[in-house]
């Protein structure tokens, strides 16, 4: 069983982990990133994949992340590491796997394949991991929507900023134009396709403020939430994603109104002027969610 | 006998020191306490200099003999040579039977560990020891006793008449031919001079070691002329480069910001956060970070800190610089910027050492204190702490101001990460008891905050603002559910090192450590952190 309510979990920040380094997988939840994103592919060294599934399956199996969900990149479909990879983290009760350098539906269901393979074979419940899939390319981001609806384990995509602007032939300029048409058409796609979207990541951790601007468009944009490579950067986005105070109260009394009103079979209306349908309540509750997540909601919806 | 803090305190070293049990930190608050007096050879003459040509000679006039106590400072860190040069000339004179009483002792002192070894020295008293002396007094080698002393307590202990320090030696970056000394200048700068202040007050013989002599008179002097018997100028005293490290470059180990954070947002949530408050803390990492956040709040708020109290590093200079701060009181600097300072800034002052931490005199700085923020290799559920004695057994660090910032302090906090390496820092009872859990308000960690139950004000004052706060007993729940729960460290019978509460009293003693033994029958200790 796909659990819908886990797909549609919180994801404001994703930080990345290096799977080989014990130091790191120990209790990165102490930042509290929404989740925690180990990584079992290019930051492990070519001679260091055991080692990293080894120490990271114990990981999972011993360490309460007290919250943050986890989610696994596993090596390329390209290579003979992957379907080990799945085994390793199906295993160990990985919540998410990340498919990397996914360019079209049919590697989204290779994966799934070696997916419920694993979970049978380690006698996990059927449809207990769930998939996203990183978009490296031009043609993975052309291919967006027919990634996010090929299976329905989905969650949602992830842009790969640096592979997908060489594949551009440009490069990462800080200024986010190269990565306008894809941000764009990926944020389109997985709505249209009812799943989530996620940003590139910042390598700049001396540029802060570029931090910041960065991840204020994409919320604009309308994406879920950033990939982090530091710590530094989890404060950043999640106190972006916080609602204010106005927006709160605002869904606070959008929520209520459409609840009593739908009682009293009445369609629309009016908060503080502004005119309000049942197509505001989704916006209304997520942004009641968002201040939940951000500690910042004390009212009792 | 079982002192305040529970700890069982040996009959055999009550009768041999002729001290007490700690009975709490107040326990002398208001009696009346009597000091010596100090013995002065008196300088009528007027011949002029007190120059002495060689370490070897002035040992000679300052009659020298078995069984002496010699006394040293630590203003310059890892740089001293001071106690090392002196020490060599002690050594080779054949004296044995020495008492070492220093302010502190680290590394750089390491080569007078073969005069440990053949009873040159058999009695230290320090604020603690770290490097290789520690090692010697755990592994049983110095024949008596080493007691550990808070700052204040060493001041306490010197004009009580308990330590009676026969030959004080204060390298001096500056002295004139006549004994005025002052910390600022030289080659061996250190900023200040506040540790021996005591020492020339109250030994008998006053030894001042420069490698600057200046015209007299030296002045301002930070020990004067009049207590001053000899001067003698040698090569060098100290490394530069040892003495203060250039200014740390702000961590960038997130690990250290969040505590920096949690710390900085429950100061911020106190009562005493307000215009005139008062603030000290050290060098680590996150102090420096905790620092650097609340200068932010400060700005923002538009409070400003009445006075800062240290040890010095540039993080406060800066606050001082800027106008968010309005005074320094400096007994220790600790890194180049703090020195340059101190010699600057004309409300960057120094004070001496009992001035800043003294108990038994009429106030020091730490009593005005709001806000100490220290750090600690162990604290346990009672909040003792222990900041000597390494998980391993050994002595391995010093009290310097703890227990006396903690005790002045109206609010005590304790920055640690509930685990160093695979060791857990919050526990069910320290190693040894250094600093008493009374004088220990909050314990800031990389899992939450805890406070002392004793403190329901602050409690009340920090509910509902959003901090992770946790009991002391659940951090140490998370550390063990982690590491499991440790064996405790296995010590030998025989007693090697007091710590001293800041009264004298003893808080707790140090045994001889011993290889440890595996008991067959125990399987080793079960990991229990629990998958949700």
């Amino acid at each position: 069983m796909i659990n819908e309510q886990k797909k549609k979990r919180l994801r404001r920040s994703m930080m990345f982990l290096n799977g080989q380094k014990p130091s790191l997988i120990k209790d990165p939840y102490i930042y509290k990133a929404d989740s925690l994103m180990f990584d079992l592919e290019d930051a492990v060294a070519a001679t260091a994949k055991d080692t990293a599934r080894f120490s990271l399956y114990h990981a999972l199996t011993t360490i309460d992340y007290r919250g943050s969900e986890k989610v696994c990149r596993i090596n390329g479909l390209d290579t003979d590491l992957w379907k080990e990879d799945i085994r390793c983290v199906v295993a160990a009760d990985i919540e998410v796997i990340r498919i990397p350098k996914c360019e079209n539906a049919e590697m989204v269901r290779q994966v799934e394949a070696e997916v419920l393979k694993a979970e049978k074979e380690f006698g996990k419940e059927e449809g207990q991991t769930l998939l996203m899939a990183a978009l490296e390319s031009a043609k993975g981001v052309l291919n967006a929507y027919e990634v996010c609806t090929a299976s329905p384990r989905m969650i949602g995509i992830a842009l790969s900023g640096g592979d997908y602007t060489k594949d551009l032939q440009t490069t990462i300029t800080g200024t986010g134009v190269e990565l306008m048409g894809a941000r764009q058409h990926m944020i389109i796609a997985a709505r249209a396709a009812g799943v989530q979207c996620f940003d590139t990541i910042w390598s700049n951790l001396d540029d802060m403020e570029g931090f910041r601007k960065d991840v204020e468009t994409i919320k604009k944009m309308g994406f879920d939430g950033k990939s982090c490579i530091n710590p530094r950067q989890i404060d950043i986005v999640h106190d972006i994603y916080t609602p204010t105070q106005k927006d709160i109260i605002f869904a606070e009394k959008v929520i209520k109104e459409i609840d009593d009103k739908k009682a009293k079979g009445i369609g629309v209306f009016t908060v503080d002027g502004k005119m309000i349908d049942i197509a505001f309540y989704d916006g209304a509750k997520r942004t009641i969610m968002l201040a939940k997540a951000s500690g910042v909601y004390k009212g009792d919806l | 006998m079982k002192n305040a803090v529970g700890r069982e305190i040996p009959q055999e070293i009550l009768k041999k020191t002729g001290k007490e049990v700690f009975r709490g930190t107040h326990y002398y608050d208001g009696k009346p306490v009597q000091k010596v007096g100090p013995k002065t050879n008196v300088v009528i003459n007027n011949n002029g200099s007190k120059l002495v040509d060689t370490i070897h000679d002035v040992l000679v006039k300052c009659k020298i003999k078995n069984g002496m106590t010699l006394s040293f400072h630590h203003h310059f860190r890892n740089g001293d040579k001071v106690l090392n040069m002196v020490m060599a000339e002690v050594h080779k004179m054949g004296i044995k039977n020495l008492t070492i009483c220093a302010s502190s002792l680290g590394a750089q002192n390491d080569p007078i560990i073969p005069m440990i070894e053949d009873g040159t020295i058999t009695n230290i008293e320090s604020s603690g020891v770290r490097g290789g002396i520690g090692q010697a007094i755990s592994e049983g080698k110095l024949k008596g006793l080493a007691i550990m002393r808070s700052h204040g307590g060493r001041v306490r202990a010197i004009e009580t008449g308990e330590s009676h320090v026969d030959i004080a030696f204060i390298g001096a970056p500056t002295a004139d031919e006549y004994g005025n000394l002052n910390a600022n200048g030289g080659k061996a700068d250190c900023g200040v001079l506040s540790y021996s202040a005591v020492d020339a007050m109250y030994a008998d013989k006053v030894v001042a070691i420069t490698d600057t002599l200046v015209p007299f008179p030296n002045l301002p002097a930070q020990i004067t002329q009049t207590y001053v018997d000899y001067v003698v100028v040698v090569d060098e005293i100290g490394d530069p480069a040892k003495i203060a490290t250039g200014a740390a470059k702000p961590t960038t180990d997130q690990r250290k910001l969040l505590m920096a954070k949690y710390c900085t947002d429950f100061v911020i949530n106190t009562p005493y956060f307000k215009d005139g408050f008062s603030y000290q803390t050290g060098v680590g990492g996150a102090s420096i970070a905790s620092t650097i956040y609340l200068a932010e709040i400060m700005r923002e708020r538009n409070i400003h800190m009445g006075f800062g109290v240290g040890g010095i590093a540039k993080p406060m200079c800066d606050l001082l610089d800027e106008g968010l701060c309005r005074v320094l009181v400096d007994t220790q600097d600790f890194d180049q910027p703090s020195i340059e300072n101190i010699r600057t800034n004309p409300n960057h002052y120094y004070i001496t050492a009992g001035e800043y931490a003294n108990p038994f005199n009429k106030g020091a700085y730490v009593n005005k204190l709001d806000f100490v923020i220290l750090a600690s290799l162990e604290v346990d559920v009672n909040f003792n702490c222990n900041v000597v004695v390494g998980s391993d057994g050994v002595i391995t660090g010093a009290q310097g101001g703890h227990p006396d910032t903690a005790a002045g302090a109206k609010c005590t906090i304790v920055i640690t990460p509930i685990m160093q390496g695979r060791i857990p820092s919050i526990c069910t009872e320290v190693t040894t008891v250094t600093t008493p859990g009374e004088d220990v308000d909050v314990v800031v960690t990389d899992y939450g905050i805890a406070i002392n139950p004793k403190r329901k004000d602050l409690m009340e004052a920090v509910k509902g603002k959003g901090l992770p706060i946790k009991t002391i007993e659940e951090l140490r729940d998370i550390a063990y559910a982690i590491t499991g729960e440790p064996e405790k460290v296995q010590f030998g019978r025989r007693v090697v090192g007091v710590i001293e509460a800041r009264d004298g009293s003893i808080i707790d003693v140090v045994r001889e450590i011993k290889p440890f033994e595996f008991k067959a029958e125990k399987k080793p200790a079960k990991r229990t952190a629990k998958k949700k």
